[in-house]
């Protein structure tokens, strides 16, 4: 018996929510009595797939078949589903992020197995099997029950700091045996935005709304994001008018974000805003606008105008920067 | 070719979050219900278009839910659905909401389902994955532009950081998020012959429901703001370093 948790790669890179998942993991399975076995498919080198150990996994099996390396979900699907069966696994642990959320669906219909999106907790296994999730656009946490056998989780990125231990990970080839329709969706082109932080695994936000007037102004942004190492996003109306790409909206109906860090200039804290960015953990809102409802929100705030404050603290991250590296 | 839109209902966004019964039940007295954004502006609104620029010939909208969600699936038929089911069983649990609509879904053949990313309540965007997964189709997430052509859809998708555009074979199961249509405001005529379009009442054999919330909880009230001079931008750089933690 052990625990399953699916670990995504960037080229053979693993990322970094894949080492917080596997943590997670890892974590059931102390409580549970047992091990995680991490799953992986595609290219990867042997030295990153051993260095899962170091995040708890045991035992690694690594599916080495390269048409992994894009999300074909059936294929996945089959992946997991025959990893739960050889490891007889009561919990399957993967992302709540694009590609988990393809996959991890398909697994609990082929186990018969519960779902619960989103964790925020490990589950409490005191009455029943119970973890925290987001509700309600963040105005609230529901606690959901798994009443199946297999229960099947997607973990929220971000949600638990990544401690590395020592350890190697077993490395076991796995074989799994493929149908053509595994593979029925053809991938016509692949359009990824490089040179900046995806913004949906991104530890530090800095975000513009309205109140930065114009695409012209969006240098005072990006010049902050990237003296802090942070990716951009934006309010709706900005990426409606063209300022910014659709990818950036975050809210209610754009992206729902969890970073560490949201610095929100010129935006004024929408309810349909307010419900993508939520669940961050620290808010700076920079407004000219004292009565701007997102200071209702925020944990420090700067009243005052976004072209002023912007150079300025983008300044002071440079110089803290400096003393401290 | 046939489309089926699945829809949901959902508080609206700007809905106040009260909770009773030992905060095991949210209360739903000064709640609006909505039609989920997602399932109604980009979804049954694309399938409206595939229809309208003679791609699809049928429109039809499902929901399971109580009857007390007739209201939002009349909503579905003004906007421009042809013909409505309603599944008369809970809607709590994505695997038996998969499994339900799976079961009609099978007899009807339909070429293109669409689904919305997520239902804004609980966020799971489950019932898509999993409703392919039942009917032994491909499934494409996250999808910003949809074309179809003869019994080919090419569609554009969110992928980790960034974008991709695929082809797969009908019969196929799409979710849908902005990009896909753009939302359309139902007309008097609309709302007028929604009143008598079908709608179907199918009362299923139950699926039981793997997982149920057990309770909520409100968010810890933010404490107050603390105010920074726009001046001061080194103390907010050590505030959120050494306070914050987060730099
Ligand atoms: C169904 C629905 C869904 C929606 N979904 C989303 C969503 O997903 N995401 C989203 O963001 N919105 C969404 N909206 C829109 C949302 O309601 C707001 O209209 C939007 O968030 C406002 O964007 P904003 O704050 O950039 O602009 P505004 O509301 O115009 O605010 C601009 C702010 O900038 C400040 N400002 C102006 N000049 C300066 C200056 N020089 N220095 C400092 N501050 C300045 C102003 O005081 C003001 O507070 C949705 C709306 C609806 C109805
Ligand atoms: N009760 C329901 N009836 C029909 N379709 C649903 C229902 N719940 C969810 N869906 C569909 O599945 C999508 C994802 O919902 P969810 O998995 O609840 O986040 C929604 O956008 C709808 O298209």
């Amino acid at each position: 018996m052990s625990v399953i948790v699916l670990v995504e790669h960037t080229a053979g890179t693993i990322k970094k929510k894949s080492l917080e998942a596997v943590q997670y993991a890892s974590e059931i399975a102390k409580k549970l009595g047992t091990t995680a076995t991490a799953v992986i498919a595609g290219k990867v080198e042997e030295t990153e797939l051993k260095n899962l150990g170091g995040y708890g996994a045991q035992k690694v099996l690594y599916v080495a078949d390269d048409r992994l390396n894009e999300l074909h979900a059936r294929a996945f699907t089959r992946v997991l589903v025959a990893a739960a069966k050889q490891e007889n696994s009561p919990i399957i642990v993967a992302l709540h992020d694009v590609n988990g959320r393809a996959i991890a669906p398909r697994v609990a219909i082929q186990l018969k197995a519960g779902l619960i999106s989103g964790a925020l907790s490990y589950p409490d296994t005191d009455k029943g099997f119970i973890v925290k999730k987001s509700a309600f656009s963040g105005k609230a946490f529901a606690f959901v029950n798994v009443n199946s056998d297999v229960k099947v989780i997607l973990l929220a990125p971000n949600s638990f700091p990544l401690v590395k231990a020592d350890g190697e990970a077993v490395i076991e080839n796995f074989n799994v045996s493929f149908e053509d329709k595994d593979f029925g969706i053809k991938v016509k082109s692949v359009d990824v935005i490089t040179g900046e932080v995806p913004l949906s695994d991104a530890e530090l936000v800095v975000s513009g709304g309205r109140g930065m007037k114009g695409p012209e102004n969006w240098g005072l942004i990006e010049d902050l994001a990237h003296a802090l190492g942070a990716a951009t996003a934006c309010s709706r109306p900005v990426a409606d008018s063209g300022w910014r790409p659709h990818h950036e909206h975050v809210g209610q109906t754009g992206g729902t974000i969890r970073p560490n860090l949201y610095i929100a200039a010129g935006i004024s804290g929408a309810i349909q805003h307010l419900a993508g960015v939520s669940g961050s953990k620290t808010i700076v809102v920079i407004n000219k606008d004292p009565e701007a409802p997102f200071f209702k929100a925020a944990n420090y705030g700067i009243v005052g105008d976004v072209m002023e404050v912007l150079p300025r603290l983008t300044e002071a991250v440079k110089k803290f920067k400096a003393e401290h590296h | 070719m046939k489309v089926l839109v699945c829809i949901s209902q959902v508080p609206d966004t700007v809905a106040k979050i009260v909770l009773k019964d030992n905060n095991t039940v949210v209360d739903e007295s000064g709640i609006t219900f909505i039609l989920n954004p997602y399932d109604e502006w980009y979804a049954l609104v694309r399938a409206l278009e595939l229809k309208e620029t003679g791609v699809a010939e049928t429109v039809h909208v499902i929901m399971v839910g109580r009857a007390a969600t007739e209201p939002i699936i009349r909503k579905a038929l003004a906007v421009g659905g042809d013909e409505a089911i309603r599944i008369d069983a809970d809607s709590t649990d994505s695997y038996a909401i998969a499994n339900y609509i799976a079961e009609y879904a099978k007899s009807e053949a339909y070429d293109l389902i669409l689904c919305g990313k997520e239902s804004i309540d609980y966020a799971n965007g489950a019932v898509g994955p999993m409703l392919a997964e039942l009917l032994d189709t491909d499934f494409i997430g996250f999808a910003t532009n949809i074309a179809v052509a003869g019994t080919t859809a090419t569609v554009k998708r969110e992928i980790d950081g960034g974008e991709e555009t695929d082809e797969v074979n009908l019969p196929v199961v799409i979710s849908c998020q902005k990009g896909v249509a753009e939302a359309r405001i139902p007309n008097m005529r609309g709302i007028m012959t929604a009143r008598t379009k079908p709608l179907k009442v199918i009362t299923p054999a139950t699926v039981t429901a793997l997982t149920s919330v057990t309770h909520y909880e409100l968010p810890p009230a933010k404490a107050s703001v603390k105010l920074i001079a726009p001046d001061q931008m080194d103390e907010l750089v050590n505030l959120l370093h050494s306070q914050a933690k987060v730099i």
